[in-house]
């Protein structure tokens, strides 16, 4: 795959996309700071030249053991012109909280929300922080490395409907 | 000392004898008709649910034992046959279906997962769906073979036919929302 994407953003964020590479199968793969990845993410998405106009996957890594801890995966897909990037960041857990993408990406949502819900990595501005898989009731999250391999909850009770939350409904398109 | 109220409780025994000789024919006659018109409801959850379609549709053909009928809906059904992984998060779920459906009922745990949690030993499964409501047979199998699903089938008219069938029955009704049993 050309270096044109991550040449592009290293010159434009010098101070905040680090460690660029190519990783396994070609893609573009660089390294973010964490407070500067939404204007990164902006920037790939709006640049007439990017046009990352879609986001298939967030996730994210535990290294335990490593300092700083986790790891937020960002891949990026343009339609338009067929190009894929891989962002990472990396997030200390002591100040697990990254600035959340669903402005940019409504997609990024449930993503987002699955991070927090598995490692326990919150996202400011997010518009529903909620968990994603688990219920509710459910203590830790469960694919930290740390999370013992069996480490079963009581079940519980099943909801009334009126105590169940919904949400803040389906937001207005961007 | 022995008296002639000893002989008492033996006409009773008698007349007990005789009121359990018809119950016997009634409960064997209702077992009869009951474990040759079982009505499913299938709780699918997983990829055994392509195995419940093999057993229930022409090939394999659940018609030929009485259980044709798959209701979509507990309160017309007798049998639950629970197909698939069973997590934590719908537990509850699968305990209101049971209560809702009517008496009598019989519950099958259809295939590995649904009978110990299978190979899903983690934070997230439902170890076994005898956890959470009582289990008549158990099909082991990952998917299991129809064959398998056929012979449990079998044995649950067997245990059907041997269980005791009343035309009125006057025990207690079981309590609903009891709280879910912890482990």
């Amino acid at each position: 795959m050309s270096k044109v994407v991550i040449d592009a953003l290293v010159e434009r964020f010098p101070d905040a996309v680090y460690d660029a590479y190519v990783g396994v199968g070609g893609d573009d793969c660089a390294f973010v700071k964490k407070e500067r990845i939404v204007e990164v993410c902006r920037f790939l998405k709006s640049d007439p030249g990017m046009l990352f106009d879609m986001a298939p996957y967030i996730t994210a890594v535990d290294y335990l053991g490593q300092e700083p801890r986790f790891e937020v995966v960002y891949n990026l897909l343009s339609l338009k012109t067929n190009r894929r990037i891989r962002l990472r960041v990396k997030v200390p857990e002591q100040d697990a909280v990254v600035p959340s993408v669903t402005s940019l990406w409504r997609g990024a949502d449930w993503f987002e929300r699955y991070c927090f819900d598995m490692y326990g990595i919150r996202f400011s501005d997010h518009p529903d922080m909620r968990r994603l898989f688990m219920y509710d009731e459910f203590v830790g999250h469960p694919l930290r490395k740390d999370y013992p391999l069996k480490g079963r909850q009581p079940l519980v009770q099943e909801r009334e409907v009126k105590d169940i939350y919904r949400g803040p409904g389906p937001a207005t398109r961007d | 000392m022995a008296s002639e109220l000893d002989t008492v409780p033996v006409i009773t025994t008698r007349r007990d004898e005789a009121q359990g000789f018809l119950q016997g024919l009634v409960s064997k006659g209702l077992g009869w008709a009951r474990k040759y018109s079982l009505f499913q409801y299938p709780f699918v959850t997983a990829c055994c649910g392509m195995e419940y379609m093999t057993v229930a549709s022409a090939r394999y053909d659940l018609d030929r034992f009485g259980a044709a009928l798959p209701r979509f809906s507990p309160r017309q059904a007798d049998l639950l046959i629970v197909v698939g992984t069973v997590n934590c998060k719908q537990a509850p779920i699968l305990r209101r279906v049971y209560e809702q459906i009517t008496e009598p009922k019989w519950v099958m745990a259809f295939g590995v997962c649904a009978s110990s949690g299978g190979f899903y030993d983690n934070y997230a499964t439902v170890q076994g769906i005898d956890r959470i409501i009582p289990v008549d047979v158990y099909v082991p199998g990952c998917p299991p073979r129809p064959e398998q699903v056929l012979d449990g089938i079998m044995l649950l008219q067997r245990k059907i036919q041997g269980q005791e069938h009343k035309l009125i029955d006057r025990k207690p009704l079981p309590v609903v929302g009891q709280t879910p049993t912890t482990r």
